[in-house]
């Protein structure tokens, strides 16, 4: 296939960036999109250039690193996958591809396709963990009996990678979807009610302190992630936030 | 007397720290665009009764027009959700376009949400501007007529004044052009505010069907009353 690149590039977090048009010849319909740009960066070093930076690093959907916004779409067309899971064959041959990092406030770009995503570890450590008494005495976690519907649905929370693709799709750059699957995750199971109420308040809190926009369910978060997290956990989250600050 | 003092003060707080976050500012738009879904049902209750029945329809507006607690109590109170509902609208949207201060140069907002669901500032706007108009057009007149001028009650004056409102086709067309926003405006908004409460459970099929079948047949309905009258015209 050939096709035509249009790409983000910035030098740093000050400059100010442009988009890049490259061509590239005789892609392998077989390729993953990583794949495809490491070709592109090995032809940009043979001329001189700059190879483009973006993140990656397991190449096989796990770690959420990759986080390119292709052809107007996080993770590109595909469904159900992240960057390095999309395949070249998902193109036409002549087809332009235009290619982005991830545009939120919350997200700043470091260099051409890499974004700091930070903001998601400083929401994570706000509440998204379980404290346990380390003393000798901890109850072995697989001893309390859990509910198979629950413990499905807390799995389920669980998957979410923390790739940013929901904030990236949402036109507010919400990131409710992220925060939403990591207090279900804890909310669904014993060990993690007794700091339920303080988790969801620090963790929204947090959330609002980074600069994430207002949720205003448009849904597009759930069809773009690439694990499938639901609107449901947002749903839930409401729930544990509209309770926690009553409770207080 | 301190120990409630205290409670007031804790329950303030919580309340402000509630308000203050996005979440609280989500459920406070939800809850406010379900109470305007309720006025918009009532609403359209009293109007359909003018296709029926003309006494009806003006004795239920007299009753409406003139009883203390719709007057002073219930009246005051839509008028500030109305507003409430539009100044949130309006500070939600300016928060969010702050969130993303580089735009992408590709985006396809169309491949994974309704039309409806990314505009609906401006089907807002559409309808706002329309309350505008229905707010000089029958508040401002209601007003002056009865606190201002002080004139005697007629309670068989309304349905007259309704068929008089829809004889101009401009109006008409302006009250058909607002209720398909209002509709398109609707397909979202409503079963949102469930799922904003936190209702996403094995009710939401049916909520988002009884969202459809509402926001097509309640503004289809004030559509079909304006034509009634204004084709009656003639």
């Amino acid at each position: 296939m050939n096709l035509t690149l249009k790409v983000w590039r910035q030098a740093h977090k000050n400059a100010k960036g442009k988009m890049e048009t490259y061509q590239m010849k005789e892609v392998s319909p077989d390729m993953s999109f990583l794949e495809m740009m490491d070709v592109l960066n090995e032809q940009l070093m043979a001329e001189g250039i700059d190879p483009i930076a973006f993140d990656h690093d397991c190449r096989e959907g796990i770690c959420g690193m990759c986080s390119m916004f292709i052809n107007g779409e996080a993770h590109g067309p595909d469904r159900l996958v992240t960057t390095c899971q999309l395949h070249m064959r998902k193109f036409k041959d002549g087809d332009t591809i235009t290619i982005e990092p991830f545009r939120a406030k919350a997200f700043p770009v470091i260099k051409d396709l890499t974004v700091d995503r930070s903001a998601f570890d400083r929401v994570q450590q706000a509440g998204g963990f379980v404290s346990v008494n380390t003393s000798g005495n901890t109850q072995d976690a697989n001893a309390i009996p859990i509910d198979k519907h629950d413990a499905d649905k807390a799995f389920d929370a669980a998957t979410c990678i923390g790739c940013g693709a929901c904030v990236a799709t949402c036109k507010n750059a919400s990131a409710m979807l992220f925060v939403s699957a990591k207090v279900s995750q804890y909310a669904l199971l014993p060990q993690g009610k007794v700091e339920a109420t303080d988790r969801v308040l620090n963790m929204v809190k947090q959330m609002d302190e980074e600069g994430f926009g207002n949720c205003t369910n448009t849904g597009a978060c759930e069809v773009e992630c690439p694990k499938g997290i639901s609107l449901e956990n947002i749903a839930r989250m409401n729930r544990e936030y509209l309770s926690a600050s009553l409770k207080g | 007397m301190l120990g409630l003092y205290t409670v007031i003060l804790n329950h303030k707080l919580k309340l402000m720290t509630l308000t203050a976050s996005s979440i609280g500012r989500k459920v406070a738009m939800a809850l406010s665009g379900i109470f305007l879904v309720l006025f918009l049902t009532q609403h359209f209750s009293i109007n359909l009764l003018s296709v029926f029945s003309e006494s009806l329809f003006n004795e239920v507006s007299h009753f409406m027009g003139n009883n203390p607690l719709v007057q002073f109590v219930l009246q005051p109170v839509l008028i500030f959700g109305v507003l409430f509902h539009f100044i949130m609208g309006f500070i939600l949207e300016f928060q969010n376009a702050k969130s993303r201060t580089v735009k992408y140069s590709n985006y396809k907002g169309s491949a994974n949400a309704s039309w409806m669901s990314r505009n609906m500032i401006y089907s807002g706007i559409v309808i706002l501007s329309f309350l505008g108009l229905h707010f000089y057009d029958f508040w401002v007149p209601e007003m002056k007529y009865k606190y201002v001028e002080v004139l005697p009650l007629n309670p068989d004056r309304y349905f007259e004044e309704l068929v008089h409102k829809f004889e101009s086709p401009v109006r008409v067309g302006l009250y058909v052009l607002s209720f398909v926003f209002l509709s398109l405006h609707l397909l979202h908004g409503f079963s949102s505010s469930f799922q904003s409460v936190g209702v996403n459970n094995k009710y939401s099929k049916s909520i988002k069907t009884f969202t459809k079948a509402f926001s097509i047949i309640v503004p289809l309905g004030f559509v079909f009353i304006a034509l009634f009258h204004h084709l009656n015209a003639f």
